[in-house]
């Protein structure tokens, strides 16, 4: 029994919105199998009472002054952009409202 | 073929409905949430970006001490408890207005918590429960081009502009709202219409509901009358003023009972609430791709403020809204009735800072509820969208104070006002509309009365000095309101020998 | 005049600031050097000859001009393709991001030019620094000077190989589980992962970022040492920089001195799985610096084992978030874009064709482990083995002042050998992970061939956060003892790349 089906992966394709062909899926559900049952390792440290680690050191508290700082000109913000348009990002019509 | 809605007072008698609300406040920082970027309204597109703000590659957030700090004041000013330690986290779904294809935001550890507030609608007083107060960032903005209304809907592309993105944002989230079923959409209306003055007593945000910066989805589910059984509840979005707030979620209730008596399923989904047509609109249906991944933002140190700087803030807070209402009716004189009409009518705020220009109370509540009031009803906007302010009131006022105008001059100046005509001193210019205070016309006016009238005029000789209200209407009359009552009274006295 | 490319940076560095010989010959003479063997080590993604050479006029300018420099001040340098150097096209290695050029520089590429430091251009790396040999890179491998048939490590083959090929004395790297380190361990050179906070992450193309830490590559351990206190400091654009003083790296490299010094010899990182001539050259290390006062001792860091799935988890999960970003909708690759197609639609199309393998796996592994019903399971269970791994290190550093371990299980191994096996692929990084893990400092330093294939071997030196200048205590003795024995650094034994014009 796999750890994960390839019906699961399309789903993990469709949320991380790429669009995997099907010899792809084919491939990267026996793999990600294989992965998964390394990764899987971590569920045999009991660990109950041990707090998680989110951050490599404990510092607290990082904030900076509410003031401004100059902003890249519309040029250089948009220098990357694959299509503009009135001084917007164009991108293709969208579909679902946020 | 069923009704699409039924009408509210037949919904409410078969379902309750169950409300929250989740506001969204742009606060007034100079700079965003996470970048130095300016955060001005209406400025050009993409002016106000930075390597931040736009998502690029390898660039990175650091937390603007001010939003934490509004944070935490609203979160005192709702009764919250403030987190001793809470971190970010990242909410992570793609749109194109949000340049990291995620949000930070927080999830489970909300800087601000287990609050509550309480809201007076008719007099009676409601507790609405905060569930929690959380930081988050806007994202950028939107224009749909090639449709034939500027909808999504039709649209060829679309611009985006990245201005608005990483603008800190405090979402304010109420637990389930119990009110009886009749008062819940004013309930929510009050709930809203307080929280904004809340927030500019707090001076955290401009809260320009037109500008977008105080923003309400509202979630509405029913219930059949008297049980306890959940409805799938809809999460209408964009209802963007007070009176939206109400009507929207009216709408929502009178939608839901009519597709479920009609044996039909509410879908969980978003809908959008249409200002102009005054309906919601289905949006997207919740589904399985609403996985959102929170997770710690690793890009973010945790937030742990110290019990003393809390308490510092708490110091710096205004006084509690129901607090201040009571101690302004006290001041005031005004009786409950008068003051309810005063909250209900959205004109607590408006009076507060006309009185403060040297109006008396009774002055400036009879213009913000009378002429005031009508006309905003009439355009079906807020007070504050009128185009006089506290400041046209009280030069007003004291043109009658003065006894260049009376009231009824005063309030056809306001109606130039209100069309646009210019200064107080422009539209009594151009209306020919100031108080005659010279003898001379008058005293013509009153010969005049005197000769017009031997009949009244004998009725006060023979000792009913009474009558003598009828010469004074006809002076008036005479004048064309432009005199004070008062003042040909007692000129007409003077004449009369009375 | 010697070749110029075969002096390490600070004999550059002193030559210069005696002026027998300017920034722009040094940097010519690297140029050159990139010009004839590049074609065969593909280091570079993109050289930057004119920017080099303007860059390097402006420090003789400077110099002419009695202006006071740095002490790297006109030293050509290679940097790894990760981080954002405004106007030049940066890939992070990959397709998405071809052809785009940062509006702004990233912190370290601020310091390196602040200190005069001459970028030659960018290294190749495995695509967002996913993986161990480079063959992950969307514009070709990267191959071993030592041994063209073989991989250079990675994810920063390209930094490692270029100053093993003397195409520059110094490059930069990035560290996220060891791809610094190891690339250095495969081709004899110094690899230094700072403390995690100790050097600015802001302008690094994020991988992992609580992990992903950038350092110094040299052929020396001063070099290297000269290099970090460049590059290191507190930077206000990092909510996660340390605001502290650098360690005193340099005066570390520079003494050298390890008698009385306490080190640790991690029992878990050896024995089965690790290739013969490693352990040899690591156990002769170990001795030698015993010979030279230190005091040695085994010490157990019982859940080491677990560093690897753990950060297999972690790495993949915020990974998957960082790169939700190349989207094609504001900068990048866009596909699909004809009229009819959906953002949403060309999202997907894009990020399908300018993504490789490695990355979708990630991309999908991280998006699982922190979907809803697996996120305790995977991501939160990772989290606590960090936790678990953090105090193995403090408990062992109760008892002593660094640990050590080889930098790798084995040598460099052949290009193709592992590409299509992602775990042994991963198990490349056992011994460089936990130090990422645990934010710790980290470094590898050459100790010498292994018998069976007569290639380098690193020394892997682990210290405390902050202590960075206990990885160049370590690393200058060993080196210096080293040299002593083989009359040069390690590389000198490098065989000679063929020269081609």
């Amino acid at each position: 029994m796999p750890s994960i089906t390839r019906e699961e992966v399309a789903h993990l394709a469709r949320l991380a919105r790429i669009e995997l062909s099907d010899d792809e899926l084919d491939h990267l559900a026996p793999q990600l199998d294989q992965i998964i049952a390394l990764v899987g390792q971590v569920s045999q440290v009991a660990a109950d009472d041990i707090p998680p680690t989110s951050h490599a050191l404990p510092l607290t508290n990082v904030m900076r002054a509410d003031e401004n700082i100059p902003c890249l000109t519309p040029e250089q913000a948009l220098s990357g952009a694959p299509a503009s348009e009135a001084q917007r990002f164009r991108v293709p019509r969208i579909l679902e409202e946020d | 073929m069923t009704a699409e809605v039924l009408e509210i007072e037949d919904a409410l008698a078969q379902y309750d409905p169950v409300m929250g609300l989740e506001v969204h406040v742009e606060l007034n920082t100079k700079s965003k949430m996470f970048c130095g970027c300016p955060t001005e309204f209406g400025a050009p597109p993409n002016t106000q970006t930075c390597p931040v703000c736009l998502g690029l590659p390898g660039a990175l957030p650091v937390v603007n001490a001010r939003g934490v700090e509004s944070a935490i004041k609203i979160g005192l000013a709702l009764n919250c408890e403030i987190a001793e330690w809470c971190r970010f986290a990242r909410k992570n779904y793609f749109y194109p207005d949000m340049p990291k294809n995620f949000q930070t935001s927080q999830y489970d550890e909300p800087i601000a918590f287990n609050g509550w507030t309480e809201v007076v609608v008719d007099g009676e007083t409601f507790r609405i429960e905060i569930e929690r107060a959380h930081m988050e960032e806007d994202t950028g903005k939107s224009t749909h081009v090639g449709g034939a209304t500027g909808r999504i809907q039709g649209a060829s592309h679309s611009l985006v502009d990245y201005n608005r993105a990483g603008i800190p944002l405090i979402e304010i989230v109420t637990k389930t709202i119990e009110v009886p079923p009749a008062k819940a959409a004013a309930v929510a209306r009050a709930f809203v219409s307080q929280l904004r003055d809340l927030l500019l007593a707090l001076e955290v945000s401009d809260v320009r509901m037109d500008q977008g910066s105080l923003r309400c989805d509202a979630n509405v589910s029913l219930k059949p009358s008297g049980t306890s059984v959940l409805g799938t509840r809809t999460e209408t979005k964009n209802v963007n003023s007070f009176r939206s707030v109400e009507r929207a979620i009216t709408y929502e209730i009178t939608r839901q009972a009519a597709v479920l008596n009609a044996g039909g399923k509410i879908l969980q989904e978003t809908r959008h609430w249409h200002e102009d047509t005054g309906i919601t609109t289905s949006g997207r249906e919740k589904s399985d791709a609403d996985d959102y991944r929170y997770f710690p933002e690793p890009d973010l140190v945790p937030v742990a403020p110290s019990r003393e700087w809390v308490e510092e803030l708490r110091a710096t807070l205004p006084e509690a809204p129901a607090l201040r209402r009571a101690r302004l009716q006290t001041e005031w004189g005004f009786t409950d009735l008068e003051m309810r009409d005063v909250i209900n009518g959205n004109a607590l705020e408006p009076i507060v800072a006309t009185i403060e220009l040297g109006v008396s109370a009774s002055a400036a509540k009879k213009w913000w509820l009378g002429e005031l009031a009508r006309s905003a009803n009439e355009q079906g906007v807020e007070l504050d969208a009128l185009p006089v302010g506290p400041a046209q009131v009280a030069e007003v006022q004291k043109l009658v104070d003065e006894g260049t105008l009376n009231d009824k001059l005063a309030r056809q100046v306001f109606e130039g006002l209100l069309a646009g005509e210019g200064t107080p001193a422009e539209v009594i210019e151009k209306r020919g509309l100031a108080l005659v205070s010279d003898d001379g016309p008058l005293i013509e006016a009153i010969e005049r009365a005197i000769a017009a009238n031997p009949d009244v005029v004998e009725k006060v000789n023979s000792g009913k000095p009474a009558a003598a209200g009828a010469l004074i209407g006809a002076v008036m009359k005479d004048m064309r309101g432009q005199a004070d009552a008062a003042k040909v009274r007692e000129l007409l006295n003077a004449k009369l020998g009375i | 005049m010697s070749d110029l490319t075969r002096k390490t940076a600070a004999e550059l560095a002193e030559l210069m600031a005696a002026k027998q010989a300017s920034s722009v010959e040094v940097t010519q003479a690297h140029l050159d050097r990139i010009g004839a063997v590049d074609g065969a080590v593909r280091a570079f993604l993109h050289v930057d000859t004119e920017g080099a050479l303007a860059q390097a006029a402006a420090v003789d300018a400077k110099r002419a001009a009695g202006e006071e420099l740095g002490p790297l001040a006109g030293v050509p340098l290679a940097l790894k393709d990760v981080l954002t150097q405004e106007g030049v096209p940066t890939t992070a290695g990959s397709k998405v991001l071809e052809g785009w050029k940062p509006p702004y520089d990233s912190t370290v590429v601020k310091r390196l030019k602040a200190a005069g430091i001459v970028i030659l251009g960018k290294t190749n790396m495995d695509e967002f620094a996913m993986g161990s040999s480079t063959e992950n890179s969307a514009y070709g491998t990267t191959h071993n000077p030592w041994d063209l048939a073989r991989i250079p490590g990675g994810s920063g083959g390209g930094s490692s190989a270029a100053i093993s090929a003397y195409e520059a004395p110094l490059a930069i790297g990035t560290d996220t589980g060891g791809s610094i380190r190891q690339p250095g361990a495969f081709t004899g050179t110094v690899g230094v992962k700072p403390t995690y906070g100790g050097t600015s992450r802001y302008g690094l193309i994020a991988l992992a970022s609580s992990l992903d830490t950038p350092g110094p590559c040299a052929r020396t351990t001063l070099d290297a040492a000269l290099l970090h206190e460049a590059i290191a400091g507190w930077d206000p654009m990092d909510s996660t920089s340390i605001n502290q003083d650098v360690p005193p790296v340099v005066a570390a490299a520079r003494n050298g001195d390890v008698a009385g010094l306490r080190i640790g010899v991690v029992k878990e990182l050896g024995g089965e799985g690790y290739q013969p001539g490693v352990e040899a050259r690591f156990h002769e290390a170990v001795e030698l610096l015993t010979k030279l006062g230190a005091e040695v001792v085994e010490v157990s860091c019982p859940h080491f084992e677990y560093a690897l799935p753990a950060y297999y988890l972690i790495l993949p999960s915020e990974a998957s978030s960082n790169l939700a970003k190349f989207d094609a909708m504001r900068y990048g690759l866009r596909v699909g874009d004809d009229g009819t197609n959906s953002a949403e639609t060309v999202m997907s199309l894009s990020r399908e064709a300018g993504f490789g393998a490695e990355v979708k796996r990630r991309i999908m592994l991280g998006t699982h482990a922190l979907s809803s019903g697996y996120y305790d399971a995977y991501y939160g269970q990772a989290q606590k083995v960090r936790t678990l791994i953090a105090r193995d290190f403090a408990k062992a550093y109760e008892q002593v002042d660094v640990l050590v371990s080889p930098a790798t299980p084995t040598t460099a191994f052949a290009i193709g050998d592992r590409i299509n096996d992602p775990i042994a692929m991963y198990k490349n990084d056992l011994c460089t992970i936990p130090s990422n893990l645990a934010g710790n400092a980290a470094a590898s330093f050459p100790c010498g061939l292994a018998d069976e294939d007569g290639l380098p071997v690193g020394f892997h030196v682990m210290a405390p956060v902050m202590r960075d200048d206990l990885l160049y205590t370590v690393g200058a003795a060993l080196e210096s003892a080293l040299a002593e024995q083989w009359g040069g650094v390690l590389m000198t034994k490098a065989p000679e790349l063929e020269v081609t014009r």
